[in-house]
C-alpha cells in the first residue's frame, strides 16, 4: 500500500469551493424558469449569450484551463443575464459578458482576487455603453414563444427599438408622467415588467434562503440592507421627501436579486458576521439615496459596486476580538 | 443539545467514535523490543542512565529529568538494554532513543512498591513523586504534570477543571477510562486537590458519552465537592481555554496560563494514571490506547506498554484493509501523520488512526474565496484567511504581531472548514517554526 504523510487535520468538512458553486446555480434554476415563463425564448437567448461571454473568456484568459469547471464564470454569466432587459441585443448580452468576466475578474488575476462583483462590472458597462438598450423593456407580446424586442440586432448597428414599450414599476413611479404605484403582490410574484430575473421576489427568496441553509450564504448581508433600506426609506417616506413606500422599496427593482446574489458573493463581500453588517447597512442607505435623488431609476448595481470598493477598508476596521482580550488594540507606535 | 454550556464558534466533524465506543479495553501482549526516546514531549530531553548490555526490570528509572520542565523515563518491559540510538520518532525526527530487547521468559512482573502511597507524601512533596513517576499530561500535549501541580505562587489555583471531552473524532480512550475505572478518576482527583490546596473540582464530559456521565455520576463520592458538567459536543471543546470558558465562562487572557484566572485543567486519564502510579507503587509505563480508523481490520482499545512499535500494534489488530491510505498518531483534527512503522508509541499518543482512502480524501488547493468561514469556526476569534495571505507571503513579523499567530494552537478548525480546501493551520504550523529559527533580538 502506499501510505500518505498529510499535515493535520486529516479530516475535512464536506463543503467545496466547486459545490457552493454549484449550488448557487442550482438555486437559480427556478428564477430562470420563472424568467422564461414571463419572458418566453427571449430569456433563454440573453441568458445563453451573456453566459457564453462569461464562458468564452473564462477559457481563454483564465489562469488555468481548468477554472471553467468551478462554476464562477457560469454564476457570473447567469447573474448577469438576470440583470438584462428581455429584449436585450444579444450580442450587447455576450459583450457584458466578456467585459465583466475580463475586466471584473480575470485582470485582477481569476477566482477569489477580484474587488468588484463580476457580473455588475458588466451590467456597469452595458449602462455606460448602451443606456437605451438597457432601459428598454418591452411590452408583452401576444403569444408566448414570440420574441420580444430586438434580440437579433446587428453589431454596433443602432437597435431598433420596439415602439410598445412598457416601464417598470420603479420606472413608473418615478419618471412616470401619471405615477402609478404597482400592487406589492404583483412585485412579489413578478407579473410586473423588468430584467429576467428581477421580477419574482418569490423565487430569489427561496433560492437565497435555500443557499443560507445549506451554509451556502451569509445570512446578514441581506437582511442587513433590508433592514437598513427598510428604516431609511420609511424615514424619507415618513417626512414627505420620498414617494416611495419602504415595502415597494423592498420588493421593486432590483433589490431582491442584488440583496440574495450580488451582494452576497463571498469574494466581494466582507469576511467577518460584522463587516457584512456595514456592508449591508452601507448598500441600503446608498440604495435609497441613488433611487430618490440619482438621475436613475435603480439604484442596487451601483450601491453594490461602491461598497465593493469599501470590503477591504471594512475588513480592516472589523478585524474579529482575540479571544482573551477587550479587543481594543494596543496603540503601536509608528503606526 | 441546546443550553448545554460550551465556547463560541468550533467546528462539527463527523464524530465517528462509535467505531471503538462499545470496545472494552484489553492488555496488549509484550513486544519483542520497546524504543523509548528520550525526548518523549515538550521540554527538555532526560537524561540516560543505563548503558548497552545492562538488565532492566520493568518499571525501572533508565534515564532521568534533566530541569524543570522535564520528566523521567521508565523501562515499560523487563530485558536488556540492546543499544541507544537515533531512532524514528514519531515528530519525524530522528531522537535518541535506549532500544530494549525484552526477555521473552520475563513474567513481567513489577518490582515491589516504587512510590509511596499519596496518603503519606506531604502536600508539598507530591508533585516531586509525580515528576519521579514520570507522569506528563495524557491529553495530547504531554506537558509534565509536575509542572502544572505547581502553579506560580502569585496565582493561587480555585478550581480544578478534569477534562473528560476528548473531542477528538475517533478517540474513545479517555471514554474507556471513565467507564472502566471511575473510582481511580476520582482518586486522581484527590491526589491533585491535596496538591494544589484545594477543594472544589468540576469534570466536563461531551454530551456524546451519556454512559460515561452517568457513570461518573453514579461512582461520585460523597465526600468530594465535584460537579459533574456536560458538555456541547463540538470541535475543540477539550482544550484547555475552551473548556474554561465552558465551565467557568471566563477567558484564559491572551498569552497567558490558565492559573492567571485561577484553573487548572487536567485530563481523566492524566488523573486516573496519577491514582494508578500511588495505588500500584509503580511509574507510568502504559496507558490505554484507541487503535481506529476504516483502515484498520479490528479496531478497539488496548492497554499498551509505551516504546511497543506502531508495527507491532497493526500486526496484532489484523493488519490493514485494501484502502488504508493514511496512518494517524493522535486525532484526526491534530494528530500527525506517520511514514515509519517503527516508530514507537509515546506516553502522548492516545490514539492511532488508519484512515482508509475515503476517510481522507484530498482534495485540490483552489483560490480562497474569502467566504470567512475559516473565522466562523476559529474558537479564539482569529482571522485565519488574513494570516494564511500573511504566512503564504512569509510576512512573519505582521503575523505574530498583528494577526496574533501565537494565539494559535493549532486546532485545525479553520483548514476543515475551508472549501478550498487551503492547509492553514500547516502555513501556521510551518510559520511557528520557523519563527524559532529567527534569533530574538
Amino acid at each position: 500500500m502506499t501510505v500518505k504523510i498529510t499535515a493535520s487535520p486529516h479530516v475535512r468538512s464536506a463543503d467545496s469551493t466547486v459545490q457552493i458553486m454549484w449550488s448557487v446555480v442550482i438555486s437559480l434554476v427556478p428564477v430562470v424558469a420563472a424568467s422564461i415563463y414571463y419572458f418566453g425564448p427571449s430569456a433563454i437567448l440573453v441568458l445563453l449569450a451573456s453566459m457564453a461571454g462569461c464562458l468564452v473568456t473564462e477559457r481563454w484568459f483564465g489562469s488555468n484551463p481548468g477554472s471553467i469547471s468551478d462554476g464562477s464564470a457560469m454564476i457570473t454569466g447567469l447573474l448577469l443575464g438576470l440583470t438584462l432587459p428581455p429584449g436585450f441585443p444579444l450580442w450587447m448580452a455576450f459583450l457584458g459578458g466578456v467585459f465583466g468576466m475580463g475586466f471584473g475578474k480575470l485582470i485582477y488575476g481569476g477566482l477569489g482576487q477580484n474587488i468588484f462583483n463580476p457580473a455588475l462590472v458588466g451590467r456597469a458597462f452595458l449602462q455606460a455603453a448602451f443606456p437605451v438598450a438597457i432601459t428598454t423593456w418591452p411590452s408583452k407580446t401576444e403569444h408566448w414563444w414570440m420574441l420580444q424586442g430586438d434580440n437579433f440586432a446587428l453589431p454596433f448597428m443602432s437597435p431598433v427599438v420596439d415602439t410598445a414599450t412598457a416601464a417598470t414599476p420603479l420606472g413608473n413611479l418615478k419618471f412616470g408622467d401619471d405615477p402609478v404605484v404597482t400592487p406589492i403582490l404583483d412585485l412579489f410574484l413578478g407579473t410586473t415588467g423588468g430584467s429576467l430575473g428581477e421580477t419574482s421576489a418569490l423565487l430569489i427568496i427561496l433560492g437565497g434562503i435555500y443557499l443560507a441553509y445549506r451554509g451556502h450564504l451569509n445570512w446578514h448581508i441581506p437582511v442587513s440592507i433590508f433592514v437598513s433600506t427598510f428604516v431609511i426609506s420609511g424615514l424619507f417616506w415618513a417626512i414627505g421627501i420620498s414617494q416611495f413606500t419602504p415595502v415597494f422599496m423592498l420588493f421593486s427593482g432590483g433589490m431582491m436579486l442584488g440583496a440574495w446574489y450580488m451582494a452576497t458573493d463571498m469574494v466581494t463581500s466582507p469576511l467577518s458576521n460584522k463587516g457584512c453588517w456595514v456592508f449591508g447597512i452601507g448598500i441600503g442607505f446608498l440604495v435609497v439615496i441613488i433611487r430618490i435623488w440619482g438621475g436613475l431609476p435603480e439604484g442596487v448595481m451601483y450601491a453594490i459596486l461602491l461598497m465593493n470598493a469599501m470590503v477591504p477598508f471594512i475588513n480592516r476596521a472589523t478585524q474579529p476580538r482575540l479571544f482573551g482580550t477587550s479587543g481594543k488594540k494596543k496603540k503601536e507606535a509608528g503606526k | 443539545m441546546k443550553g448545554l454550556p460550551s465556547f463560541k464558534h468550533g467546528v462539527h466533524p463527523p464524530e465517528n467514535k462509535d467505531l471503538t465506543s462499545g470496545i472494552p479495553s484489553k492488555r496488549f501482549p509484550f513486544p519483542k523490543e520497546v524504543i523509548l526516546p528520550l525526548s518523549q514531549h515538550i521540554g527538555v530531553p532526560a537524561k540516560a542512565l543505563v548503558k548497552p548490555g545492562d538488565h532492566v526490570e520493568r518499571g525501572d528509572v533508565i534515564a532521568e529529568a534533566a530541569g524543570f520542565i522535564s520528566s523521567t523515563v521508565h523501562a515499560t518491559a523487563s530485558g536488556t538494554v540492546r543499544s541507544i540510538e537515533l531512532w524514528p520518532h514519531p515528530n519525524g525526527l530522528m531522537v535518541p532513543s535506549i532500544r530494549i530487547s525484552v526477555d521473552p521468559n520475563s513474567s513481567q512482573m513489577r518490582r515491589n512498591r516504587m512510590v509511596p502511597r499519596w496518603q503519606d507524601v506531604k502536600d508539598t512533596d507530591l508533585s516531586k513523586e509525580i515528576a519521579k513517576a514520570g507522569i506528563v499530561g495524557l491529553g495530547g500535549a504531554a506537558f509534565p504534570s509536575h509542572v502544572k501541580l505547581s502553579p506560580p505562587k502569585d496565582q493561587p489555583i480555585e478550581l480544578l477543571l478534569i477534562n473528560g471531552c476528548e473531542c477528538e473524532p475517533y478517540l474513545t480512550s479517555d471514554h474507556r477510562v471513565m467507564l472502566e475505572m471511575p473510582e481511580m478518576v476520582y482518586e486522581g482527583i484527590r491526589i491533585a486537590l491535596k496538591a494544589l490546596g484545594i477543594t472544589r473540582c468540576v469534570i466536563g464530559i461531551e454530551n456524546n458519552k451519556p454512559d460515561a456521565i452517568e457513570m461518573m455520576r453514579k461512582t461520585k463520592p460523597a465526600d468530594l465537592d465535584a460537579t459533574i458538567q456536560p458538555l456541547t459536543v463540538k470541535y475543540p471543546q477539550g482544550a484547555e481555554k475552551m473548556l474554561i470558558k465552558a465551565v467557568m465562562g471566563r477567558e484564559v487572557p491572551s498569552g497567558a496560563l490558565p492559573s492567571s484566572i485561577g484553573a487548572m485543567v487536567q485530563n481523566v486519564a492524566t488523573a486516573a494514571n496519577v491514582a494508578a502510579v500511588f495505588k500500584t507503587g509503580h511509574p507510568l509505563i502504559e496507558r490505554i490506547i484507541t487503535i481506529s480508523g476504516r483502515g484498520i481490520k479490528k479496531p478497539g482499545n488496548w492497554k499498551i506498554p509505551f516504546g511497543t512499535k506502531l508495527r507491532d500494534v497493526i500486526e496484532h489488530c489484523g493488519g490493514l484493509t485494501e484502502d488504508a491510505a493514511e496512518i494517524v498518531f493522535g486525532g484526526p483534527m491534530m494528530g500527525q501523520g506517520q511514514a515509519n512503522l517503527d516508530v514507537p508509541i509515546l506516553k502522548a499518543t492516545g490514539g492511532i488512526l488508519i484512515l482508509s482512502k475515503d476517510e481522507c480524501k484530498r482534495q485540490d488547493i483552489l483560490p480562497c474565496i474569502r467566504c470567512g468561514k475559516c473565522l466562523e469556526a476559529c474558537p479564539i476569534f482569529l482571522n485565519p484567511q488574513w494570516m494564511g495571505e500573511l504566512a503564504k507571503a512569509e510576512r512573519y513579523e505582521e503575523l505574530v504581531e498583528d494577526a496574533h499567530l501565537n494565539d494559535c494552537m493549532l486546532c485545525g478548525s479553520c483548514s476543515f472548514v475551508c472549501p478550498s480546501n487551503i492547509p492553514l493551520s500547516q502555513y501556521f504550523a510551518m510559520s511557528k517554526t520557523q519563527l524559532k529559527r529567527i534569533p530574538k533580538s
